[in-house]
């Protein structure tokens, strides 16, 4: 091998890592929506955990609210034979992602977890991936946010506090899978266990309706859950390829899909 | 034109357009300071504010993270489009009556690109940190993401402006040059600077052509892209009414359109209170009011076909999305549109209405809100109505919002006003070609030279 192929090599490496073939880890999620009940523990679970803004009524009634996971209601049928369904919405982590490529600083890009993350002090709020996102899991701080005393001793140490002009969105808690992997690393390099952990909703959920793990291991439980026969995800049709799979026997009606 | 202008000699010429320069009466400075303060306290007061409170001091929310900024700065881009790109097809076709108009065609093209610019500082998060999205090389090693169609824009952007403001320059040395001759004083000094010692050999002639001809048709290409490029802002996204193939073209005429429109309104203005009468002619108007008409007739057409693919798709979203769009909550701005860029302008069918300057006045502003609206609509509408109707709802602009839509005018009209008194608003070495050779007995009178020149 020549200094040139060498150096090619080892250029090539350098600009595409590892994980552009095949991800360290591959964490997915799966919702049984005939286990939810609608509760929104996952919610309240999330707002502690990731220090999301309290942002008031004012703000709320503009539609500024910032609810990483959110449970969408829809209501079907006339009164009085109506049936509401809900369906829990966060960040679908997609591996074919749009908001990827908008932004055009790379502050939102897929990590060698197969997470897409979303790098807060890269961010100049564009807000473009919002626009992007089919899902509309994307937030905006459209302000500052400050919490009452003694709110401020609450928030989570080990996840950022976000200035204005920034978007957030779920990270599926990377600072816990994070101290899951130093832990195993200092636990002789070995992998994250399943179940070693848990996103905040996942872990708040009463009805163990969320499963997370990491879909490379094949006896993991969300690998199992994900070839559920009910298995789907939602707006398939655009190609975004979710890390979010829900569960439920999807029947076509005679004129709409329920 | 050759007719109107015949009773005008070369050296006519040279004195109206330095007098224009020149001469200045107080009306010209109670317009530059009410332009000027009305940008102070419209635009830039607004702006501050935002900076420290954040976006929230606009009507932004979830799912209208995009609101009237992003629509203004799509407008001020388009209007910018006529300008230089129209100069430079009809320099091509050797269309002689562009020459008296094409100075401050450019200029327009200059200023609403320097204000779309602008929007795009007023619109993102942190401003100040704008510059991460320009490739530089820097210790982090970090690039922008050169997959993001905003990062081409910024590239487009800044790739029509050099152009179009080394065209405007390039077109304007022999104007410089002939000011320089008649003016004094600082001025004197300021035009002999800016005219590069421009003597009007043979040589200098030929190359100036030369270099002219060539940027203008790099610039032609340019300018299609560029606005192809602002679609694609729109285009490569996933939002049903706004994933489209017909976007490229559709901003591509609607910019045209609303460029076209927005020289009428230049011109008019410049005729009327710069004196121009006898160089911006009925002819002018006559042209420029079959331009209008035939983009309007093509800007109709790609709404009709976006309303037939959106219906002919059979998708639910797309469905909703074109119905929210004409009946929905924004729907009175919709047919307003519809009134002012599709209906009124085939009123230009008629040469009588081409030709009379007010009513075309009143059309091209009116066109161009309604462009303006069609803007605010292509982000507006479509972002409210998305895949998941839980998440659908609307977006009105605030206060602040408005108030910078309207700052961002005086902002285009300050410099226009501080332009039309450094460079040459009218073309003298072209506008010369056009007319008749002066015969040696023509008129022996001697001419008033203008305040201010060297005796």
């Amino acid at each position: 091998m020549n200094i040139l192929e060498r150096f090619t090599e080892s250029w090539r490496k350098y600009r595409k890592p590892g994980y552009y073939e095949e991800f360290d880890y591959h964490w997915a999620m799966t919702i049984d929506l005939d286990r939810c009940t609608g509760c929104e523990a996952c919610v309240t679970a999330c707002q502690a955990e990731n220090n999301l803004p309290i942002v008031g009524e004012k703000e709320i009634a503009k539609g500024r609210e910032v609810q990483w996971i959110r449970i969408e209601r829809y209501w079907e049928g006339e009164y009085p034979d109506v049936k509401l369904r809900f369906i829990p919405m966060l960040c679908q982590h997609c591996d074919a992602a749009p908001c990827e490529t908008v932004c055009p600083v790379s502050a939102t890009y897929h990590n060698q977890d197969g997470l897409n993350t979303q790098i807060y002090n890269r961010c100049i709020g564009t807000r473009a991936c919002a626009v992007y996102c089919p899902y509309e899991v994307r937030y905006f701080n459209f302000t500052d946010h400050h919490w009452d005393s003694p709110l401020e001793q609450q928030l989570n140490p080990d996840v950022t506090v976000r200035e204005k002009g920034v978007m957030e969105k779920c990270t599926f808690c990377i600072q816990r899978i994070r101290q899951a992997k130093d832990h195993a690393k200092d636990d002789g390099r070995r992998r994250v266990r399943d179940g070693e952990v848990q996103p905040a909703c996942v872990q708040s959920c009463p009805a163990n309706a969320l499963v997370f793990g990491d879909r490379k291991d094949p006896e993991s439980q969300v690998a199992k859950s994900m070839n559920d026969p009910r298995a789907y995800r939602v707006l398939e049709e655009l190609n975004t390829d979710p890390s979010v799979v829900y569960l439920k026997k999807v029947v076509a009606k005679d004129d709409h899909a329920s | 034109m050759q007719a109107e202008t015949n009773n005008l000699r070369y050296a006519d010429v040279n004195r109206d357009v330095v007098r224009s320069i020149v001469e200045t009466g107080p009306r010209y400075y109670v317009a530059l300071a009410t332009a000027g303060s009305v940008t102070l306290l419209c635009f830039f007061f607004p702006w501050f504010y935002q900076l420290y409170f954040g976006i929230g001091a606009a009507g932004m929310n979830h799912p209208g993270v995009w609101g009237t900024y992003l629509a203004s700065f799509i407008f001020w881009i388009g209007l910018s489009h006529s300008g230089t790109l129209l100069s430079c097809v009809l320099h091509l076709t050797n269309s002689s009556w562009r020459k008296a108009m094409y100075r401050s065609a450019e200029a327009m093209t200059l200023f609403s690109l320097l204000v779309a610019a602008t929007f795009v500082f007023v619109h993102v998060g942190r401003p100040w940190f704008i510059h991460w999205s320009l490739p530089y090389p820097n210790q982090m090693e970090l690039w922008p993401n050169f997959r993001s169609p905003l990062l081409f824009d910024v590239m487009a952007i800044a790739t029509y402006l050099t152009g179009s403001s080394i065209f405007i320059y390039m077109g304007s040395i022999p104007d410089f040059a002939a000011v320089r001759d008649r003016t004094a004083g600082w001025r004197n000094t300021m035009y002999t600077l800016l005219s590069l010692g421009w003597r009007g050999t043979d040589k200098e002639w030929h190359r100036l052509h030369w270099a002219y001809t060539f940027l203008a048709v790099l610039i032609i290409p340019l300018a299609v892209s560029v606005h192809s490029i602002v679609s694609w802002d729109f285009a490569m996204s996933l939002v049903p009414a706004l994933h489209q193939t017909i976007f490229a073209p559709y901003f591509v005429v609607g910019a045209i359109y609303s460029g076209t429109a927005g020289i009428v309104t230049v011109m008019f203005v410049l005729r009327k209170y710069m004196n121009f009468e006898q160089y911006i002619t009925k002819v002018h108007f006559d042209n420029l009011g079959k331009l209008l008409l035939l983009l309007s007739l093509i800007w109709s057409y790609i709404n009709a076909v976006e309303l037939f693919t959106g219906w002919y798709s059979g998708t639910s979203t797309e469905y909703e999305a074109l119905k929210f769009k004409m009946f929905g909550y924004y729907s009175w701005l919709y047919w307003e549109m519809i009134l002012f860029c599709a209906a009124a302008p085939l009123l230009c069918i008629f040469k009588r209405f081409r030709t009379s300057f007010v009513p075309m006045l009143i059309l091209s502003i009116a066109v161009n809100i309604g462009m303006y609206t069609e803007r605010f609509l292509i982000v507006g509408t479509s972002l409210s109505r998305q895949y998941l109707p839980d998440a659908w709802g609307v977006y009105v602009p605030s206060l602040v919002e408005l108030s910078i839509i309207l700052g961002s005018f005086a902002l285009f009209t300050t410099m226009f006003l501080v332009f039309v008194k450094i460079v040459p608003s009218v073309s003298i070495y072209e506008v010369k070609e056009t007319m008749d050779t002066p015969t040696v007995t023509s008129n022996t009178e001697p001419l008033a030279p203008p305040e201010g020149s060297p005796a």
